[in-house]
């Protein structure tokens, strides 16, 4: 055997593609930064730490707000608000949305139809209007009213897509061989409809995690996320937006943390796309 | 001894529109019997209600004695009894009929303890492993260790069937059904398919429902033939004489196309 065949014959090692890899460490570093919250911080973030609207400097490397408190600190405990809330949001959207999407799937036509229609009807939603609609439903905002209504917003695309790939797996020649061997419906799902369309879902799962650390951020900044003293990246832009002429770099700094989580989600999803794909391995 | 597969008055519409009409046929134990027809003759739906698996929107009536129970109208937890242990099947497509995800060795595992589950006999992983490289042997398909690890894109049309093959098996049916199963492959591949699932029916007693469009593959595989077309018997009979003197127009073009085919072949005519 030469060198090309033991090439040919022996797989590369798999190396996560550079898109996943700086997803990664963007997406690591704001979970290492929530994490960190919970044991450290630089300053009391609902405390007065400094002086009014300082510019960033060693002591303050994010400055300080219009209340003299330290923005670094507020930013962290606003890492830690945008990933509950994106994962609390992304694991039941994903758990409705997957039993809706299957259930339709194996529905009679009717009522795949109606689900269909309810489906495509949250969808047209507005998520904002979903949200505020839980919110008064619940009385005042929360964490847990800002992650259930973007869950329930997730819910309804997750369901759509999977009943698709659902379907779409269901009509595979290896499902119709399956029960010829006399496999059972759950049997099935379990082992091959639920693998075959989580590649596809993961993806849009990290999709849906970055859309809803937008979605969050853009309640917060409407009053409808979770309160103070709950420092959502928002909240602390709608607090900037006054003094954004005086002191820019309030506003820039948690623009920043947001885009770099949502930019992290995005190249994951991106990167587990061409991962999960075992033909492009 | 009674008729494994009994299919009478068969009858396959979808919203007025008849694909099967009045479909009889029977195959003993043991029996090979070719179905030939081309595309949209109702072949596959054939088989597929034999197994009690037409698509939704498609309906049925007629009766389909599949080991002696009524297919047609029965509920799926009787005919999920039915499916593997009574009939089998195997498709045309190498390509979609095996998990794209899954890796060969737990495909196979699937009907295999599926089976010993069925017959209420304990399954050890050994045994297990000793099944699985029992059915690669019986397949013919070499170095068992590296197949089971591996995915279905990463082994060829040729292998992927042979393991469908052996899936098929594992449920050790009565009766197995071929859907074109060589269609997809080239004729080399093809010639060993057909030689493999030959001697696999000789051996096990098995009786075959071989599906094709292709006449001369009929001859190889199978003692009788039915000639459908347009969702409709118009012939059957011994292979041997529905070759020598086809008594259908049908059957006489089909016969004819065959023959001037391998004319061509030779440089004759």
């Amino acid at each position: 055997m030469t060198a090309a065949d033991v090439q040919a014959t022996v797989p590369p090692r798999r190396r996560p593609s550079r898109t996943l890899r700086v997803g990664l460490v963007l997406v690591g570093l704001h979970l290492g930064i929530a994490l960190l919250t919970l044991v450290w911080l630089p300053y009391d973030p609902t405390g007065t730490a400094g002086t009014r609207l300082e510019a960033p400097s060693w002591l303050h490397p994010a400055g300080t707000d219009r209340l003299g408190r330290d923005m670094l600190s507020q930013i962290m405990i606003g890492s830690r608000i945008a990933l509950i809330v994106g994962t609390g949001a992304v694991l039941m959207g994903a758990a409705i949305g997957v039993t809706l999407g299957v259930l339709a799937a194996f529905a009679t036509r009717f009522l795949d139809d109606v689900l269909a229609a309810a489906l495509d009807i949250l969808i047209a939603f507005p998520t904002l209007l979903l949200a505020m609609l839980v919110v008064a439903a619940s009385e005042r905002p929360s964490l847990g009213t800002a992650t259930l209504a973007l869950g329930i917003a997730i819910s309804a695309i997750v369901a759509r897509l999977s009943r698709i790939l659902v379907k779409r797996v269901l009509r595979q020649d290896y499902v119709t061989a399956a029960r010829t061997s006399g496999s059972s419906w759950p049997g099935i799902v379990f082992r091959h409809v639920l693998p075959n369309i989580w590649p596809t879902l993961s993806v849009n799962f990290a999709l849906q995690f970055g859309l809803a650390v937008i979605a969050e951020a853009s309640l917060s900044y409407l009053g409808l996320g979770p309160p103070p003293p709950n420092a959502s990246w928002g909240r602390l832009l709608q607090e900037a937006q006054g003094t954004v002429f005086v002191a820019p770099f309030g506003a820039i700094a948690p623009g920043i943390a947001l885009v770099t989580l949502v930019i992290g989600m995005n190249l994951l999803a991106d990167g587990l796309r061409a991962r999960n794909d075992p033909t492009q391995r | 001894m009674g008729a494994l597969l009994e299919i009478d008055g068969l009858t396959i519409s979808t919203g007025g529109k008849v694909l099967v009409r009045d479909l009889s046929l029977i195959i003993a134990p043991g029996e090979r019997l070719g179905v030939i027809g081309e595309s949209g003759s109702g072949k596959s739906l054939t088989a597929l209600a034999v197994m009690g698996l037409l698509p939704g929107g498609l309906r049925a009536s007629g009766s389909v004695r599949l080991d002696g129970q009524q297919v047609v109208g029965a509920p799926e937890r009787q005919l999920r009894a039915l499916r593997g242990r009574a009939a089998a099947m195997v498709f045309q497509e190498p390509l979609t009929a095996l998990d794209p995800l899954m890796r060969i060795g737990r495909q196979l595992a699937e009907p295999i303890r599926r089976r010993a589950r069925r017959d209420g006999a304990a399954l050890t992983r050994s045994a297990l492993r000793a099944e699985i490289a029992r059915l690669l042997d019986e397949v013919r398909l070499p170095d068992p260790a590296r197949l089971i690890r591996a995915f279905p894109h990463e082994i060829s049309g040729g292998q992927r069937q042979r393991i469908a093959l052996a899936m098929a098996l594992a449920c050790r049916p009565d009766l197995l059904i071929a859907d074109e199963p060589t269609t997809a492959l080239d004729v080399t591949t093809q010639a060993e398919l057909l030689d493999l699932l030959r001697r696999l029916v000789a051996e096990r007693g098995m009786a075959l429902m071989f599906i094709t469009h292709d006449l001369p593959i009929v001859a190889q595989v199978s003692d009788r033939a039915l000639v459908l077309r347009a969702g409709e018997a118009v012939e059957s009979g011994p292979v041997d004489r529905l070759l020598r003197a086809p008594q259908h127009s049908y059957t006489q073009d089909l016969v004819a196309a065959a023959r001037r085919f391998d004319d061509a072949l030779e440089g004759r005519g």
